[in-house]
Parts: structure tokens; sequence; C-alpha cells
């Protein structure tokens, strides 16, 4: 019994049915790809794109979070320091990495790390994959928020190329805090959000069945967010998301990696860190210059500064 | 108990007491002069209630002690004006960026549009949002004051907070002015979506060229409650760190950590006594002597021998 032409139809069916399903995504079925459980994690795509990888580890003050991977490698004989939230890659893993939810012992290594790359020149890849900073009891009382806030401002200061890729999932201030740089780059199938839409939707719709509407809302997909000017370019992924050919995702991301870097390599310190400072500058969307209906202002102090005194402001 | 006596009690002043000892009892309960009370439409009740000890405070009484129950000086929240009123000399403030209100960049729509949410709330609090930013002389220095106020949207921080904020940094590092920001947030804005956290970035940003190239001064005044993005970001990065008694700082809420430890988390944990403790803050200040403080300190930094270049 030859069944081989069946075979072959269904065969040819199935290919056309993931094309078209894959071809358009929804905010929804990118967020479940981007947590898919088999989604090539950081330590996967590292050792997809170097030739050579060297971990390091601890912050020096007694801890090494695992949530946070660091280390030196090379692409194509070019030397970098490279950080990432690291997920493990099944249930034993996940809980040794804690879910790649760092704490602040984590940011805090990320920060050693990247001080360490600034003093030997090494530019800095970072890759976003977490939840979101974990949220214990130990983590508050060391300094959760702190560690993140520190990282957020040192990141503006530091004078070699940063580039960060958001390989999964981008949770809040967890994601930030190694993702201040100047060029932010998002798989096809990633997301980078301000709060889970499960948080989300549990706030603002006061139920977690509306996380679907949240996702939709809050514009969290990497084609959404190049529109919104956060993002500056969009890696695609192979059909059927980063875990159905994990070595091609990898290749896709070397390769906007070094096209990006070889443009920041011109960039003198001083203007690398001009233009980091405008990329995040010009993100936001206020409405100015229309005098407010005076009711919206009545408890808001009114200025009454003697006009011969200091000058309105002048901003040059 | 005394004023006197709780502040020796705290321990969290040294010296600083008796300096201020003065100023501290002019204000107490037991003088009033003024017959006017002043009834705003938020207060129609005459009484709040302490949600500390249950004290019942007559609101005259209430507002002249700068809204600290005299039982155990819990301090209640306050909203923006009345913090910026007390602690500006008269006839010095100049607001900044009063008109600048956020966009609906997401066209976000919950259970009712961003756009309506906003207006809403613009009415309701006659703030057009959830900061007020100026320059103004306290005790004749001028400083560049930032005050967040929780009662517009939970004091969320969105493009608008992250602008005016910004700014101001930006007009303080021009004008070589100390910086001081009181900080009152549930978290960064939902409705604005990743814009939102953006602007954390956006102002360490700012803050970077202020305190770090430039080497000002940077006082973050945390209140109650401080939470989420802005104690990830500006709130945490102050060269000193100030916190009003009992406020509740923390990065992740109460009910997530819960949710996330499947147990009960201690009383008083995120407090800002606990903080305290974990040497995470560098003060703790009762209200009614923040002004003071924060001239004292001023006058501290800038009598340094060795003047920065």
């Amino acid at each position: 019994m030859d069944f081989s032409e069946q075979v072959n139809e269904l065969q040819r069916k199935y290919d056309e049915m993931r094309k078209e399903l894959y071809g358009q995504l929804s905010p929804v079925q990118r967020l479940s790809v981007a947590r898919h459980p088999h989604r090539p994690t950081f330590l996967e795509h590292i050792l997809n794109i170097t030739d050579k990888w060297l971990e390091l580890h601890g912050d020096r003050a007694g801890c090494d979070d695992p949530a946070i991977v660091t280390g030196i490698g090379t692409i194509d004989g070019m030397s970098f320091m490279f950080i990432g939230h690291q997920k493990g890659r099944n249930t034993k893993e996940n809980i040794y990495r804690n879910f790649a939810m760092p704490g602040p012992e984590g940011y805090r290594k990320a920060l050693r790390m990247m001080r360490h790359a600034e003093h030997h020149g090494f530019p800095i890849l970072t890759f976003v994959d977490t939840p979101g900073a974990y949220a214990g009891l130990h983590a508050e009382e060391h300094g959760q928020g702190e560690a993140i806030a520190k990282n957020l401002r040192e990141m503006f200061g530091l004078r070699v190329p940063i580039i960060t890729t958001v390989i999964g999932e981008g949770g809040s201030g967890g994601a930030l805090g190694i993702g201040c740089c100047d060029k932010m780059l998002m798989l096809e199938n990633s997301v980078y959000f301000v709060a889970s839409p499960e948080a989300c939707a549990a706030i603002l719709w006061r139920t977690a069945d509306a996380a679907p509407k949240a996702t939709e809302a809050m514009k969290i997909t990497a084609h959404e967010l190049v529109e919104l000017d956060v993002v500056d370019e969009v890696v695609k992924e192979p059909l059927g998301g980063a875990h159905g050919d994990p070595y091609s995702a990898s290749q896709n991301l070397k390769e906007a990696i070094m096209r990006h870097m070889k443009d920041l390599l011109k960039l003198d310190p001083d203007s690398l860190l001009k233009h980091r400072k405008a990329k995040f500058r010009k993100i936001g969307a206020v409405q100015e210059g229309v005098k407010l209906d005076p009711r919206f202002k009545r408890k808001m102090k009114p200025r009454d500064a003697h006009l011969d005194g200091e000058q309105p402001p002048q901003m040059t | 108990m005394s004023v006197r006596k709780w502040l020796e009690d705290k321990q969290k002043f040294g010296g600083l007491i008796e300096a201020f000892f003065e100023e501290a009892v002019r204000n107490s309960i037991a003088h009033e002069n003024d017959k006017q009370i002043i009834l705003s439409e938020n207060n129609n009740d005459l009484w709040a209630r302490c949600e500390n000890c249950g004290n019942m405070l007559h609101i005259k009484f209430s507002k002249q002690n700068k809204s600290v129950c005299e039982e155990r000086g819990n301090h209640l929240s306050m909203d923006s004006m009345e913090r910026i009123e007390p602690s500006i000399d008269p006839n010095t403030w100049i607001p900044l960026d009063e008109d600048t209100i956020s966009k609906d960049v997401l066209s976000f729509c919950d259970e009712e549009s961003y756009e309506n949410r906003l207006i809403r709330s613009q009415e309701k609090t006659g703030l057009p949002e959830a900061v007020q930013t100026g320059i103004g002389y306290s005790n004749g220095t001028l400083i560049a004051p930032g005050v967040m106020d929780f009662q517009f949207m939970g004091g969320s921080m969105g493009s608008a907070v992250g602008e005016k904020i910004t700014r101001l940094i930006e007009y303080a590092t021009q004008k070589l002015l100390p910086l001081v920001l009181v900080c009152a947030s549930g978290g960064a804005r939902m409705q604005e979506g990743t814009v939102s956290l953006m602007q954390m970035a956006k102002i360490s940003s700012a803050l970077h060229y202020y305190q770090v190239q430039k080497k000002l001064l940077y006082i973050s005044i945390l209140t109650y409650p401080t939470t989420g993005g802005v104690t990830a970001s500006f709130g945490m990065l102050g060269d000193i760190i100030i916190a009003e008694s009992k406020a509740y700082i923390a990065f992740a809420g109460k009910r997530v950590i819960e949710e996330t430890l499947g147990q009960k988390v201690p009383d008083g944990f995120q407090l800002a006594e606990a903080l305290f403790e974990n040497g995470l803050l560098d003060l703790i200040v009762p209200r009614i002597l923040i002004k003071g403080v924060l001239s004292e300190i001023s006058d501290l930094y800038s009598s340094v021998p060795y003047k920065k270049n």
C-alpha cells in the first residue's frame, strides 16, 4: 500500500497553512511565540553567533545571580561584552535560573560587567528575555528599585557602543535595567511591555480574562513599537518562529547586530553619548502650546514671582 | 506624646532637633488664630480619619499640622499644592510647563478611553497632570522642585510627567540649581504602554548629565506611596534620599510579592522605617521639618572647601 501521494498532499497542505498562520500573526499570537517554551534562549543565540565565548561571573559582593548571564566573546573576530537574561530550557533549569527574573544582585553584576567592558573597550551587546524583575522579599530588602535605577543612569555614561536586542519577553523595568542603548532591536515575535498583559487586565479591566484585549491595546509587539519610535529595527524570524529554526534566527540576529555596530563604531565617544541621550529624549507624546481650561489648573500653584525677578525660563 | 518626644524617639535627627524645635511646635494644634476654614470641593467633610490609628482629625487643624496625625505622627497623604505652598518663599514661584499634558499615543481604551479618563481626572483634581514643576526660592535659596500628586490617576508616570521632570532637570542643569523631586506614584501609566516605560530611561539620562557630569545636588523625597517605575528610576537616584515617616516605598507591590511567593508579607515590610534599617535611605524626616532640613543640606553642600571646577 503506497500512501506517499496522500502524505505529500498533506505535507503540502500543512506547509501552506503554516505559512498562512505565521505570515500574519496577531499580537496575542506573537505573545505566545515570545513565551514559547522552546524559544531559543540567550545562551543558545550566543553559541550560534560567537566564534569564542567565555562566561564571567559574580557581582564581587556576595552573589552570582543565575538569571543574568554575562561574558566576553567574539563575533567574526571582533570582541564584545555580552549580557542577557537567561531562561531555562526545561523546568529544572528554569528554577535554577529563577525564570530569568533577576534580583538586585543580577543588575549589579550586569553593571560591573558593563563598567569592565567600558574600561577595556568592549562594545556591549545586551539581550532581553525576562518576564520582569523578581518580586520577592529578599529582592526588595536589598534594593531592587535602586539597582535598576542605578543601571538606567549609568548606562547613559558608558563610552562604548551598546546594542540591546529583545529576544523574547521584555518585562518592564526588569528589561530596561539592561536596555538603555544606542540601538534597540527586537526579534519579530518578541514583545516589550510596561506591565504584563495579565497584570494590566487585572488592574484596568478588573479581570484576568481580558488579557487578550490588554495585549492588543498596549501595543507590545515589535512592529508596533517601531511605529512608536521606541525600537529601531525588527529582526526577521524564520517562518514558524525562532523555535522552528534557531540557527537561522541567530544568523539574522548576528547580521543585524554587526550592521548597526559598524555604524556605531564610526562615532567618537562624545557623539555616541549624545546620540544615546537623544534616542530616549525624543520618546513621549505630549500636547503643549495650547492653553488649558483654567478649571484644569485650579490646584496648580500659579506664578507669583515679580516680573522683574527671575525671568520666565528660556531653554537654549 | 509631644512632637519633641516623638522626634527624640525616632532618633533620626540627632543635632537638628534643637535647631528646629521652635518651628516644629509653632504650628502645633494648640494655637489657632484664624477663623477661616478652607472648604474645597474635595473636603466636603470637616473631618478626616487617620488610616493608621483611626483618630479623627478636624480638617483645619490637620492642615495646620501639615496633615500629620497628632496621635502617633502618621503622615496622611498630601496633595502637591499643599506641599509647594508652605515650602516656597512668598512671591518667588515660577511654574514650568503648566500646559503640558499627555497625548493618547496608543489610542488606548479599557473600560473608558484614555482621553476621557484624562479629562475626567483633570476636572476632578484641578490638575492637568500628576506633577507640578517650577522654580522658586526656599529660605532664600533658589531651587528647582518637582512635586508629584497621587490624586491624579494615582500619580502614574506617563509622557507628560516624564517630559516635565526631564525639562525641570535640564533647566536646573543649565542654571546650576539644586533639584528636589517629591515622589508619589503608583508606577508607570499603563495606558501609554512602553512609551511610559521609556520615560524612566529619559529621566535617568537627564539625571546622568545633571549628577554625574555636572556634579549638581539632587535630593529625592519619597512619600506615601512611591512604587514601581518611579522607585526604579529617579526615586532612588537622589544624592540624598529622604523619606517621610511610614511612607510605603516599593518596587513590586505587596500583592504581587504575595502572589509570587504564595505567602503573606510581614507587617511594616516596605515602609520607610524598614527601608531605613536596610540601608536604602539617608534620612526619615517629619513633614514639618522638611523645609528646614532642605535648607541645611543645601548649606552643607555649598560650604565645601574643595570647589569643583
